[in-house]
């Protein structure tokens, strides 16, 4: 059959997967934007000792699609006096960013041989970094063009936010780099599954551990000096990695762009309908890349201890993809539950804890990382 | 005179927010973990449950105009329960009773008999000022309407409301 020859030419073959795995994963990621808000409602409501939608379908189960149509059908209306062009296109800004992050994070590991990331980047990381960052320019557009003070205040507490913790976002991820010595995201996770996860060492390849059990796949269990020694500036990255992370996506407790009590909407008040959905989405859909990174970068992406991948067969592919969305469910979880206890920080709070305490942090965590690699070399 | 509040001196832990922060997850997840498995006391989920069961015999509903056993409308369009009202939800029109009317002697009946639940503050007082024990407050809480006319209760839907009542007053019967 000639015409399958034809699919198969590598070229063809890369193209055609790239693009059914782009469909996938967007179908998928948009399903679970919509299932997070759903859920955000729910945890809020269970943590409140309420019970949350369930009027729509078991359990609201149908909630989303409920909520989808309204947005739809109301009137979207422009303020008078705002800058139309910015007005317009301030809403995909703030959704484009968040979902072209998705492009280079490996979702497992492979199936049928076509490994399981939309474009594997050599440059994994800084693209995630470059691109999610453009994210707060839907923001401050929207604060701008709504010719409003909230949303004006919105977009400018924005931006100073955004200075205050990308620095911190950017350093604590260094130290995974010098340990991996990798800026590609499947490498990372390569180096994660040979050597245990960044903030779960408990594995390794080879001999010389401080403590070994080998298991009957040849897999070894256990603790060895340099990994112990390196899980102590992980998890301090773990941990300024995660708390940016919560500013980066704009959530409680940094969620001053928004801070419904103080600034009505914050820099969504002028919007309704599909345009103000879309601000909304974005902010879930930044939240899934978000934890989809953190999981990449610290809990070893689409890996779980002595679990075979795709290439061990199709059955095994797919267990890693769901292990990955798993763990991206799990830390969404936690976002959730962090929004529904903290109260929000003040303005100042913010930026001190930015510039003051985690730029530090992460730039001391940077020589303790290099000093520890150098012990454990020489 | 002024009162100092002494600050509370923090310590570097409790300064770092961490067991704070810790401590409200662990309240929340606490919270949440209850209400997973049902432990947790929610409000009542009310179209499908109700409260009819629980509700005391003394509950004020909407006011409604009661027949007796022989079937007669005991409203005597005195109108003093129009009169006590005090949101005015009560409009009454009076007719005569025709001679040959087996109640003739009762005389006055209501021609018209409305009552307005968007005025009726389910005060009780026309109950309580009736001396025909024609109207009663009954147990209906869910009055509801598209329009306004729709709320204005006339006296087919009092009587529909109230039903019949037995006993209490026996001064029209006739004599034995
Ligand atoms: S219950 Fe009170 S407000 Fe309602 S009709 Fe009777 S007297 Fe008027
Ligand atoms: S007080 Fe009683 S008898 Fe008099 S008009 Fe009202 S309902 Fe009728």
């Amino acid at each position: 059959m000639p015409s399958l020859d034809l699919f198969l030419q590598p070229e063809i073959f890369l193209v055609w997967t790239a693009a059914l795995k782009t469909f996938v994963i967007l179908g998928v990621v948009l399903t679970m934007v919509a299932y997070s808000v759903w859920a955000e409602r729910k945890v809020s409501a269970f943590i409140q000792d309420r019970i949350g939608p369930n009027r729509v379908g078991w359990a609201g189960l149908i909630q989303p699609v409920a909520d989808g149509v309204k947005l739809l059908l109301k009137e979207n209306f422009v303020p008078g006096g705002v800058n139309k062009f910015f007005f317009s296109i301030a809403p995909s800004l703030a959704m484009i960013p968040a979902i072209l992050v998705l492009a280079v994070l490996p979702f497992g590991s492979s199936l049928f041989g076509v490994p399981m990331v939309i474009a594997n980047l050599d440059i994994g990381v800084l693209w995630v970094f470059a691109v999610s960052s453009l994210g707060v320019y839907g923001i401050v557009l929207a604060g701008w063009a709504s010719n409003s003070k909230y949303p004006f205040l919105g977009g400018i507490r924005s931006s100073s936010q955004m200075i205050s913790y990308e620095l911190s976002l950017g350093l604590s991820v260094v130290p995974v780099f010098m340990i991996t010595g990798t800026l590609n995201l499947g490498e990372i996770v390569q180096y994660q599954v040979d050597h245990g996860w960044m903030v779960f060492p408990a594995w390794f390849q080879s001999g010389g551990g401080l403590l070994e059990i080998t298991t009957d796949n040849g897999g070894m269990f256990g603790l060895d000096l340099g990994q112990s020694l390196l899980w102590i500036p992980m998890m301090i990255s773990f941990v300024i990695f995660m708390i940016a992370m919560f500013a980066e996506t704009n959530r409680v407790p940094f969620d001053l762009p928004e801070a419904e009590q103080e600034l009505v909407g914050g820099y969504h008040t002028e919007y309704s309908s599909m345009r103000f959905a879309l601000f909304f989405l974005g902010e879930y859909a930044a939240m899934i890349a978000g934890a989809g990174v953190i999981v990449t970068l610290f809990l070893g992406g689409w890996s779980l201890p002595f679990v075979p991948d795709g290439s061990q067969g199709w059955f095994w592919g797919l267990v890693n993809i769901g292990t990955f969305f798993a763990k991206v469910a799990a830390i969404i979880f936690f976002f959730l539950w962090v929004r529904w206890t903290l109260p929000r920080f003040r303005f100042d709070q913010l930026m001190k804890l930015g510039w003051y305490v985690f730029f530090e942090v992460a730039l001391l965590n940077i020589f303790l990382t290099a000093g520890i690699l150098a012990y454990l070399q020489s | 005179m002024a009162t100092i509040v002494q600050r509370p001196k923090l310590n570097l832990l409790e300064r770092s927010y961490f067991p704070a922060i810790l401590g409200g997850l662990w309240i929340t997840i606490k919270h949440f973990i209850k209400m997973l498995f049902g432990q947790t006391k929610v409000t009542m989920q009310y179209p499908e449950q109700k409260w009819d069961s629980a509700m005391p015999e003394w509950y004020r509903g909407a006011p409604t105009l009661v027949k007796d056993e022989h079937n007669r409308e005991r409203c005597v369009a005195c109108q003093l329960c129009e009169f006590i009202c005090p949101p005015r939800a009560i409009t009454i029109k009076p007719g005569e009773l025709p001679g040959d009317n087996r109640w003739s002697k009762v005389e006055k009946y209501p021609e018209k008999f409305d009552i307005d639940m968007i005025r009726c503050i389910y005060c009780g007082l026309c109950e309580e000022v009736c001396p025909e024990q024609a109207i009663f407050l009954r147990k209906d809480y869910s009055i509801t309407g598209l329009t306004r006319s729709e709320m204005v209760h006339d006296k087919e839907k009092l009587y529909e409301l109230g039903g019949v009542m037995h006993g209490l007053v026996h001064k029209w019967n006739e004599k034995k």
